[in-house]
């Protein structure tokens, strides 16, 4: 790679090769990230946190992925005694399979033939991302915020969801302290299957309620 | 609908949220309130990670962690360490 480049910060577009060029740490520095950069030194040198503990727990953050949620609903399918725990008391249950919720509050939602739920975070981007990992991009936008809770139906549709007249619509709005996750209904033709077999149905937008479980080959 | 690749600043920015919220050392009611008094325009104008760094280091300074000198100072320092976030974070 020519390191005298002219062009050596200008990431836009593709190499000579026809590769598209991968931004990494090498564009130019931002107000905001020398505030990260700064916050970040001036909490160590405090002794608030430490280098290792930053590493942790970003560690720990790019381990939770939506696999953690669809091993929650999967058991749910199976487990009858543990849907209605999961139902009462959600955030309990997750916990009794090992995950860490912290203390807020996680309230499970289930969907049936006669209601269909959909989560929203009006007001930033609050998510069970304990089970979920972190929010899809789209989840954080203004257009979702504000558009699920006034015309559900619509959004529902343009994510390819097309619901019964029928069907009642639920949107829960999530607050800092009390996270809500879809439970879906189990997808025709999956009964008998096993948990980790039906886990595997379970996609991120189905637990969301922009999307369904994907249906058994 | 793309999942976004978080840049590791912004990565740290999340990191640094949760630990001092779980220490203690602001909630997120504190956090809310600091985005929410950036006006409509912050939201047009910022990043999601952007607003939530100047959020975490608003209430970090309110709640006496350190003082806006301290982190002005130490801004302009970085700003000579070199001319992108890798060099100026040290790697």
């Amino acid at each position: 790679m020519p390191h005298d480049h002219p062009d050596h910060f200008h990431h836009e577009g593709m190499s000579p090769s026809g590769h598209p060029y991968r931004q990494d740490n090498d564009t130019p520095l931002t107000y905001w990230q020398r505030m990260e950069i700064a916050v970040r030194e001036l909490l160590v040198e405090k002794g608030v946190t430490t280098p290792a503990e930053i590493a942790a727990q970003i560690d720990l953050m790019d381990s939770r992925s939506p696999i953690n949620g669809a091993a929650v609903v999967a058991r749910a399918w199976t487990d009858p005694g543990f849907k209605a725990r999961l139902l009462a008391n959600a955030g309990d249950a997750a916990r009794e399979m090992g995950f860490d919720i912290g203390p807020l509050h996680l309230v499970a939602v289930e969907n049936t033939d006669e209601v269909h739920n959909l989560i929203v975070c009006t007001l930033c981007s609050c998510y069970p991302r304990n089970l979920l990992g972190l929010p899809p991009d789209w989840y954080k936008t203004r257009a979702y915020r504000s558009r699920a809770v006034r015309e559900p139906r619509k959004v529902l549709e343009e994510f390819g969801l097309t619901l019964p007249e029928k069907t009642t619509v639920r949107v829960h709005d999530s607050t800092a302290d009390m996270r809500y996750i879809v439970l879906p209904a189990q997808p025709p033709g999956s009964e008998g299957m096993s948990a980790a077999e039906l886990a595997a149905l379970v996609t991120r937008d189905s637990m969301i309620g922009t999307g369904l479980p994907r249906h058994p080959e | 609908m793309d999942q976004h690749d978080f840049a590791l600043w912004e990565k740290r920015v999340d990191a640094l949220m949760v630990i001092c919220s779980s220490k203690g050392l602001f909630t997120v009611d504190g956090l809310r309130r600091a985005l929410e008094d950036m006006g409509e325009d912050a939201f047009e104008k910022h990043t999601y990670y952007e607003r939530w760094v100047a959020a975490v280091n608003q209430n970090l300074i309110e709640g006496g962690v350190y003082t806006l000198e301290e982190l002005g100072q130490r801004m302009d320092d970085i700003a000579k360490r070199g001319p992108t976030y890798g060099e100026a974070t040290g790697g």
